[in-house]
C-alpha cells in the first residue's frame, strides 16, 4: 500500500488536513459556528469556479473566496458568525455566484466543467502530485499552528466572551481571526477531500470530542487524534475497497466515531450522574 | 438551466405589457411561473417559521438531502421522489429528535450532530453515485434544479404537497409559534415543545423534498431563508412578517425568471442574488432607521434576541 506514491501523497496531505479540520473544529463546535463553517466550505466551491473562469490557480480563487466570505461573515453577524439566518442568506446568494461563473466557464471551454465541478465538490485526494501534497501538507500545518498559537485567548473569549473582552482580551478581532481560519481550512481541505465533505471532518471529530471530555485541551488533542485517525482509517478502507471513493470512507469513519462518542458518553452519563458539561453554546 | 434560445427579440423592450406577453409565450415559460410562485409561496411560510426557531442549519441540510436521497433512488431503482422523501424525512426525525434532547446552553454540539449527518449523508450520496458509475454530469441540476423543465402534472403534485404543509401550518400553526418564541413558558402551559419541533422538521423536510426535484437543493434554500430573514428584519409583527416573506419570496422569484428568460443566465443565480440584495437593503434600512432616533426605531425583530 505505502508502494504506491499517490498513496503517499494521500496521506502526507491528508494527514496535516486532518489536524488542521481537528483543531480548527473543536473551536468550531466550542463557538457553534457549525454553521459558518458549513458556509465556507460552500464557498470554497464557487472560489474553485471563479478561478476557473478567470483562468488563474484554483488555490487563488479558494483562499481570496473563503477569507472574503469570512470577513464578511464577521462583519455582518453582530458577534461574529452569530446569526444563522444572515449566514445562510450569504451563503446561498455565493452558490448562486458559483453556478454563474460555471455558466461563464462552460461558455469559454465547452467542456470538462463537469469534471472540475465534480472535483471541487467531493475531492480527489489520490490525484494530488508530490509537489501538491508537500504544498497542503505546509498550509494545514500553519493553519493548525495559528490555532494553537491563539488557542488560550480563543478559548477565553469562547466561553465567556463578557469577562475575557472586560481583561483585555480583543474579543472581535480573535473571532474575525478565527472565521479567516476556517476558511482558509476549508480553502485547503476542498483540494483533498472536497467542499461538500470537508465537514464531517470538522464536525464529527470535535463534536465526539466534546462529548467525551470536559477538559479543553485534553478535548481539543483528542478531535485532532479523532481526525486523523478518520483520514488513516479512510484512506487504508478506500485503498482496500476500490470501489469506495476516499472522502466518502474519511467521512464515514468520522461519523461512526462520533456516534460511537455518544453512545459512550450516554452510557456514562446514565450509569453514573456525570459533573455537569461546561456550557458548549455561547449564551 | 440555461434557456438554450433566448427569444428572437433579444430582451425586454420597455412596454410591460409586451413583456408579459412574451414571458408567457412559451408553456415551459408558463408551467415554470405557476411552479415558482407555489414554490414561493410554501418556501415564504416555511421558511418563515424555520428563521424564527433559527433552524437554518437544519434547512440547509435537509435540502442538500436531496443529493443522496436522488443518487440512492437511482442505485436502487426507486423513483427519485420516493429517494428524495425518505432520506429527507429520515435526517428530519434524526435531527429532530437529537435537537430537543439538547439543552439550550449546548448548540454547539448540537449543530456537531447536524453538521455530520449532512456530512455522511453527502458522503453517501457520492457513494452512491460512483456505484452507480454515473458521470456526475447534471450535479449542478441536483443543486439549481431544471425549473424550465417542469411539466403541469409536476406543478400539481407541487401544488397539492404546498397545500398540506400549509394547511398542516395552519392547523399547528398557533402552538408552533408559541413553542418557537418562548420554549420554556410553552411546555409549562402544556404544549409538547417537543413533538412540535419534531413535527415541524419533518413538515421542513417533506416540503423541501417536494420542491428541491424542481428548483435544486441550493435554490431551496434560498427561498426558505432570504424573504423570511428579510421580512423578519422588517416587521416584528406577525401576520404582517409572514406576509411580506410571501411577498419578497414571490417576487423574487418571478424577476429572477424573467431576467434569466430574457438574459440567459442560470435562474439559481439570480434568484439568489436578487434575494440576498433584498436582504442587504433591508438591513441598511433597519440599521439607519435604528439609529435615526428611539422614536421611530424599533425593537430588533423578536427572533433575532431570542
Amino acid at each position: 500500500m505505502f508502494a504506491h506514491e499517490f498513496f503517499r501523497n494521500a496521506l502526507l496531505a491528508g494527514s496535516f488536513v486532518a489536524l488542521a479540520c481537528g483543531t480548527v473544529g473543536y473551536f468550531v463546535v466550542l463557538r457553534a459556528q457549525v454553521f459558518a463553517g458549513d458556509a465556507l466550505s460552500h464557498v470554497a466551491f464557487t472560489g474553485a469556479l471563479a478561478a476557473a473562469a478567470a483562468g488563474v490557480d484554483t488555490r487563488v480563487g479558494l483562499f481570496a473566496a473563503t477569507a472574503v466570505v469570512a470577513l464578511v461573515l464577521g462583519g455582518i453577524g453582530r458577534r461574529a458568525g452569530d446569526d444563522d439566518a444572515a449566514i445562510g442568506i450569504t451563503f446561498a446568494w455565493v452558490l448562486g455566484l458559483g453556478v454563474f461563473f460555471l455558466a461563464l466557464f462552460s461558455e469559454g471551454s465547452g467542456g470538462g466543467n463537469g469534471l472540475l465541478g465534480a472535483r471541487a465538490l467531493f475531492g480527489s485526494i489520490f490525484g494530488l502530485s508530490a509537489g501538491e501534497a508537500r504544498l497542503a501538507a505546509v498550509i494545514a500545518a500553519a493553519i493548525a499552528a495559528a490555532v494553537l498559537a491563539i488557542a488560550r485567548p480563543l478559548l477565553f473569549a469562547s466561553v465567556d466572551p463578557a469577562v475575557a473582552r472586560a481583561r483585555g482580551v480583543p474579543v472581535r478581532a480573535l473571532g474575525l481571526a478565527f472565521l479567516v481560519l476556517i476558511g482558509a481550512t476549508a480553502a485547503q481541505a476542498t483540494q483533498a477531500i472536497g467542499a461538500l465533505l470537508l465537514l464531517g471532518l470538522l464536525a464529527a471529530p470535535a463534536g465526539a470530542a466534546h462529548r467525551l471530555t470536559a477538559n479543553p485541551y485534553r478535548a481539543l488533542a483528542l478531535s485532532a487524534l479523532l481526525a486523523l485517525a478518520s483520514v488513516w482509517a479512510g484512506l487504508a478502507l478506500s485503498y482496500a475497497v476500490p470501489s469506495l471513493p476516499p472522502s466518502t470512507a474519511i467521512v464515514s469513519i468520522a461519523t461512526a466515531l462520533y456516534a460511537l462518542a455518544l453512545l459512550l458518553a450516554a452510557a456514562v452519563e446514565s450509569s453514573a450522574p456525570a459533573p455537569p458539561q461546561p456550557a458548549g453554546g455561547r449564551n | 438551466m440555461l434557456i438554450a434560445s433566448p427569444p428572437a427579440t433579444g430582451g425586454p423592450s420597455l412596454d410591460p405589457l409586451h413583456d408579459l406577453a412574451q414571458l408567457t409565450e412559451y408553456p415551459f415559460m408558463v408551467s415554470a411561473l405557476e411552479a415558482g410562485t407555489i414554490v414561493a409561496v410554501m418556501a415564504g411560510v416555511v421558511g418563515w417559521f424555520m428563521v424564527l426557531r433559527r433552524q437554518t442549519f437544519a434547512g440547509h441540510t435537509l435540502s442538500v438531502m436531496a443529493f443522496p436521497g436522488a443518487s440512492g433512488a437511482l442505485l436502487i431503482g426507486l423513483s427519485a421522489a420516493a429517494g428524495y422523501f425518505l432520506v429527507a424525512g429520515l435526517v428530519a426525525l434524526a435531527i429532530g429528535l437529537a435537537a430537543s434532547g439538547e439543552a439550550r446552553d449546548t448548540r454547539g454540539r448540537e449543530s456537531a450532530f447536524t453538521g455530520a449527518i449532512q456530512a455522511f449523508g453527502l458522503a453517501c450520496g457520492f457513494l452512491f453515485l460512483s456505484l452507480y458509475h454515473g458521470v456526475l454530469s447534471n450535479y449542478e441540476s441536483l443543486l439549481f434544479g431544471s425549473f424550465l423543465g417542469v411539466t403541469s402534472s409536476q406543478v400539481l403534485a407541487l401544488a397539492a404537497v404546498a397545500a398540506a404543509a400549509l394547511a398542516m401550518l395552519a392547523i399547528a400553526g398557533r402552538p408552533l409559534l408559541f413553542a418557537s418564541i418562548d420554549a420554556g413558558v410553552a411546555a409549562t402551559r402544556g404544549v409538547p415543545t417537543r413533538a412540535v419541533g419534531v413535527g415541524f422538521l419533518l413538515l421542513l423536510g417533506l416540503a423541501v423534498a417536494e420542491t428541491a426535484q424542481i428548483t435544486g437543493a441550493l435554490l431551496v434554500f434560498a427561498l426558505l431563508v432570504a424573504p423570511a430573514a428579510t421580512a423578519q428584519l422588517i416587521t416584528p409583527r406577525i401576520g404582517l412578517s409572514l406576509a411580506l416573506s410571501i411577498v419578497i419570496g414571490v417576487l423574487v422569484t418571478w424577476i429572477g425568471l424573467a431576467l434569466a428568460y430574457f438574459y440567459g443566465y442560470p435562474v439559481g443565480f439570480y434568484i439568489t442574488t436578487i434575494a440576498f440584495a433584498a436582504y442587504v437593503l433591508a438591513r441598511a434600512v433597519t440599521a439607519v432607521a435604528d439609529r435615526a432616533g428611539p422614536l421611530i426605531s424599533r425593537s430588533r425583530p423578536f427572533a433575532a434576541d431570542r
